[in-house]
Formats: C-alpha cells, structure tokens, sequence
C-alpha cells in the first residue's frame, strides 16, 4: 500500500531524511515515531506530494506518491494549518467534500467533530483545537484509501483526542491504511500495528510495537516517597537501586523475581513505608523509544 | 469541472469578504471616476472628463482585480500552504488555476458594470465598438493576472503585497489612466508606452471612442501576455 525505499531528504546541509526505508501493508496503522525535528512531516509529506524527495522510492497505492492518478484515494490532515485564512468552517468542508465523487456528509462531520458551533465562524478564527478538528474531518471528508494524520491529537481536548482515536479506529475497521505521527506513546503503543521510530533522519527501530518491546531484559521497577533510601535498600536486597524519576526507582541488572519482590516489600514494611506501585512487566514503549533516541 | 467550479465559488466569495480587496477593486476605481469627473482639476487634454475617465478606470479595474487583489491572495495563500495543499487534492493545480481565473473574470464583469453605470450616471455617452472593448478587457486581464501570478510565485507575501501595491499605483500615474499622456514628459511618456498599462487604458479609449485601436498598443500588449504568462509558469512556485 505504502512502500518507501532509501528516502532521502536534504535541506541544504541538513540531512533531514536519511536512507529511510518501510512498508505499509494494507490496512495496517503504522505508527511514526521521533523526537522533535527526526524528520517525520518531511517523510510524510513526500509521501503526501506536498514535498519532493531528493533520492529514493516512495509508492503509494501502487502509484509515485502525489500523482494525480491517486489523489483522490488519499487522505491528508497536515501538521501546521493550511487554509484560507477568510474561509468558514462549513464552506471549507464542502469545498473539499466537493473535490470528491462520493464524499461524507459534511453536516454529519461537523456534528460529529463538535465543530457546528463554529460553523459560521472564519478559519483564522478558529481555536487550535477547532483548526485541528476542522483539519481531520477534511482528511476523511473524500472516504480515502490512504489516510495521512500528521500529529492528529496535537493541541486537541481529551474530547477531541477520543474523537480522533475513534475516528482511526472506524478507518481502520474500513479497512483504510492509516500512517500517522506523534508524541504520545502510550496511544502509540495502544493503536498501532507497527511503529518506525526516526532518530536524526534515520530509521532506528521498526516493528510491532510487542516486538519492540519484548525479548528485552525486564527489570522490577517501583515508586515510594521521593527520599527512599536507596543505598540501603541495595544493600538489603543486593543490588543496585537507581533513581529512575521522582519517586520512580527501578533495581538495575537483576531480573525480577518472586524473591526480590518479595525483598523489596519487606524491606519497604521493616520500615513502615508505603510501595505505592510496583511493576516488573516488559519495558513500555517509551522505555524503548527512549533507549534508541538517546 | 464540478470540483472547479465549487473551487471557483469558494475563491469568488472569499474575494467579496476581504474588504481591502473590494476597496481597491471597486471602491477606488469607480471613487477615482466619480471625483474626477465632477472635480474638474486633472489635466486629462481636450473633451468631457468623463469620456476621458471611464476608459482608463476600466484598465484600472482590470489591473487591480487581475494584479493587485489576485496577486496579492494569491501570495498570502501560497505563504500559508493553501496553493501547495489543494494543488495535491483531487482539483490539481490545474485545476485551481482554472477556478482562480473564473472567479476573476466574474469580479471583472461586476467592476465592468459597476464602472459603466457611474460613468452613465455622470453623463457617459460611449459610442465606440462593445465588442472590442471586452476583447481588450480580457487581453487585459491575461497580462496583469500573469504579472500577478509572476510576482506572488516568487517574492516573500509581504513584499509581493508591497510591489502590487506600488506598480498599481505606477500604473495609476504613468498608465494614462487619470493623466493624459499628452501632458507627460516625453521620456517618462514612452517609458510607460512600453508598459502595459498604457497601451491598455489608450486602446480601451479608442475603442469607446470609436476609432482605431492603435497597432502599437496591441502588439506591446501581446508581447507583455505572452512574456509574462511564460515567464510565471516557469518560475511559479506552489510552496
Ligand atoms: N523547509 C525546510 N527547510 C529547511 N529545513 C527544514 C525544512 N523543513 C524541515 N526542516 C528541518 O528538517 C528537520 C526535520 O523536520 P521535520 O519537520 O520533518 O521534523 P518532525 O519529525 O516532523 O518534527 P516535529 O516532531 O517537531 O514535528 C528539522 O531539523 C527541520 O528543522
Ligand atoms: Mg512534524
């Protein structure tokens, strides 16, 4: 559905996209990870046909990304706006549904984006949110093939933010292939079949997201007051604590077992002190993307 | 052609919103035709002020709505990522292209009409060729969208909004619009004859007037369409 092979993008010296290269399987959600500035928008606009690559392959629905042939099968709700600044809500929703054979309802759309109360009001107008709202509806006014969701949830409400996820969740029961950005890693974690984290322009992890996590060395991780004595906690259980975050510890290098949990409670009750959470599952997602975006 | 047409629409209504544009399309052509014709203090040469007036206010329409409202939208947009993002949609840009050109040449029938009833009212009395006059009107329209596009293509929104600006303004002055020719220096004088607001004000008057429409006037006309539509394609820039 989506293939890129060797992407490359320069912006002068910068190497903004780096040799990058995936696919995206029918129907999949593909989940596009980085840090600030890894060069995510600049591959997901080539793959839009907003921008040009300098090297490589980009195909979609089995046509060169942005050709006229498929334009109309592809869905795109950029990361900064892109309006008429003088335009209203509703007319730029049925401009777009107009640009479509058998485009949604853009009534139905609006009622269901929250965005009728804004109707009439100019695009400049609008809050971050409503712009953000506004913009998703358009990516699915035209009923796409492809969808592209560049930071979707970026300056939503939870409300907003629950519409959005349930909106990809109905695309993707439609079968639509869904390839979308962002910095939440938990909903990253929760919707997405694969994800393609992008460190500097390059391509540093791909894979489902239980892949990516699994087949790592868990540790037993835990938090308590912010002033746990760790020296003597290690000393306790025999091994070393370290202070992952306030009130965040994890025990370093030793596999959680049975014993040791057990140790660390102990040791926390000798002391009438609370554990308040205590976690020896996979590392998270974001563990991972931490680990390979250092 | 549907999609264009919605498109068309959109860019009509938006172009009627904006009230900087409706001032320097309709307000300051038709202003411009009404103040000098009852205010007798332009030298416009010999004959009625009006006779003189309406044909250069036409130009003058077609200059603003063509070059300067067009231009500069289509820089702000084109600054904003509106061309870039519907040139990848289903309307193309071919097609939005399309839809721009409708919407101008709906503005240009409104000014058209908007100028030929004040000047009416203020004692008008064409008796040149219609036909002749609508033909150089979208001669005229071709030249100064193509210097629109040109300018908006290339330069930053905000100093495409102040060349607009500025040459409408060279135009106005130089283009034999409000001034008569005849009452430039004559350097100044051929150096506006080569550009195109002149020889479109100056055909436009014959051609109402009811004598020949000069040669010159339509060849440096043709010559600016074809160099500067040219020239745009081959540097407009869509982001
Ligand atoms: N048009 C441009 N001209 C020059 N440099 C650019 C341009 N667009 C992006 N860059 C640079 O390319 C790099 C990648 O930018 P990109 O927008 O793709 O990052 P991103 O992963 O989407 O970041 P974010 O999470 O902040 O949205 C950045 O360093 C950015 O400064
Ligand atoms: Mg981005």
């Amino acid at each position: 559905m989506i293939h890129v092979s060797s992407l490359t993008k320069r912006y002068g010296a910068l190497v903004a996209v780096d040799d990058v290269s995936f696919d995206v399987a029918p129907g999949e959600l593909f989940v596009l990870l980085g840090p600030n500035g890894a060069g995510k928008t600049t591959t997901v606009e080539i793959l839009e046909g907003l921008r040009k690559a300098d090297d490589g392959t980009t195909i979609v629905l089995d046509a060169p990304a942005g050709s006229r042939a498929i334009s109309s099968s592809v869905g795109v709700m950029p990361q900064e706006s892109d309006l008429y600044a003088g335009i209203k809500t509703a007319e730029a929703l049925r401009l777009f549904a107009s640009f479509y054979d058998d485009p949604e309802d853009p009534d139905a759309l609006m009622e269901r984006f929250d965005l009728d109360r804004v109707r009439k009001t100019n695009y400049r107008r609008l809050s971050g949110g409503e712009k953000r709202r506004l913009s998703l509806a358009i990516a699915i006014v035209g009923r796409p093939k492809v969808v592209f969701l560049d930071e979707p949830t970026a300056g939503m409400d939870v409300e907003g933010r629950a519409t959005t996820w349930s909106i990809v969740d109905e695309l993707k029961q439609r079968g639509t292939t869904i390839m979308l950005t962002t910095h939440l890693l938990d909903e990253a974690e929760r919707v997405a079949d694969r994800v393609g984290i992008l460190h500097r322009g390059k391509l540093v992890a791909l894979g489902s997201p239980s892949q990516l996590t699994s087949g790592r060395s868990t540790e037993l991780t835990f938090s308590g007051d912010a002033d746990v004595d760790t020296e003597a906690l290690g000393a306790a259980i025999g091994a070393r604590v370290a202070r992952a975050a306030k009130g965040v510890y994890r025990v370093a290098n030793m596999p959680p077992t049975p014993r040791l949990v057990s140790d660390v409670t102990k040791w926390f009750a000798s002391r009438d002190l609370l554990v308040r959470r205590l976690d020896v599952g996979p590392r998270s997602l974001e563990e991972f993307y931490l680990e390979v975006t250092r | 052609m549907k999609r264009v047409l919605a498109q068309a629409k959109v860019e009509l209504i938006l172009t009627l919103r904006r009230g900087e544009s409706m001032l320097v399309t309709i307000g300051i052509p038709v202003g411009i035709l009404a103040f000098f014709s009852l205010v007798d203090v332009l030298p416009h040469g010999s004959g009625k002020a009006v006779d003189f007036l309406v044909p250069g206010v036409l130009a003058l329409s077609v200059i603003s709505s063509a070059m300067t409202s067009l231009g500069i939208a289509t820089g702000f947009e084109r600054h904003a990522g509106v061309l870039r993002r519907l040139g990848t949609t289903p309307l193309g840009r071919g097609g939005l292209l399309a839809a721009k050109c409708i919407a101008l040449l709906a503005t240009v029938v409104v000014q058209v009409i908007a100028v030929v009833v004040v000047g009416y009212l203020l004692g008008w009395k064409p008796h040149g060729d219609p036909l002749l006059a609508a033909g150089l009107v979208v001669l005229g329209v071709l030249v100064f969208a193509a210097l629109g596009f040109l300018l908006a293509g290339r330069l930053r929104a905000e100093t495409n909004l102040a060349a607009a600006n500025g040459l409408f303004l060279v135009f106005l002055l130089l283009g034999g619009i409000v001034v008569s020719m005849s009452k430039l220096p004559s350097g100044i004088a051929s150096f506006s004859r080569a550009l195109p607001a002149e020889p479109l004000a100056t055909s436009l008057r014959d051609a109402l007037g009811g004598s020949a429409v000069p040669i010159r006037a339509l060849v440096t006309l043709a010559i600016w369409a074809v160099a500067t539509s040219l020239v745009a394609v081959a540097t407009f820039r869509w982001d």
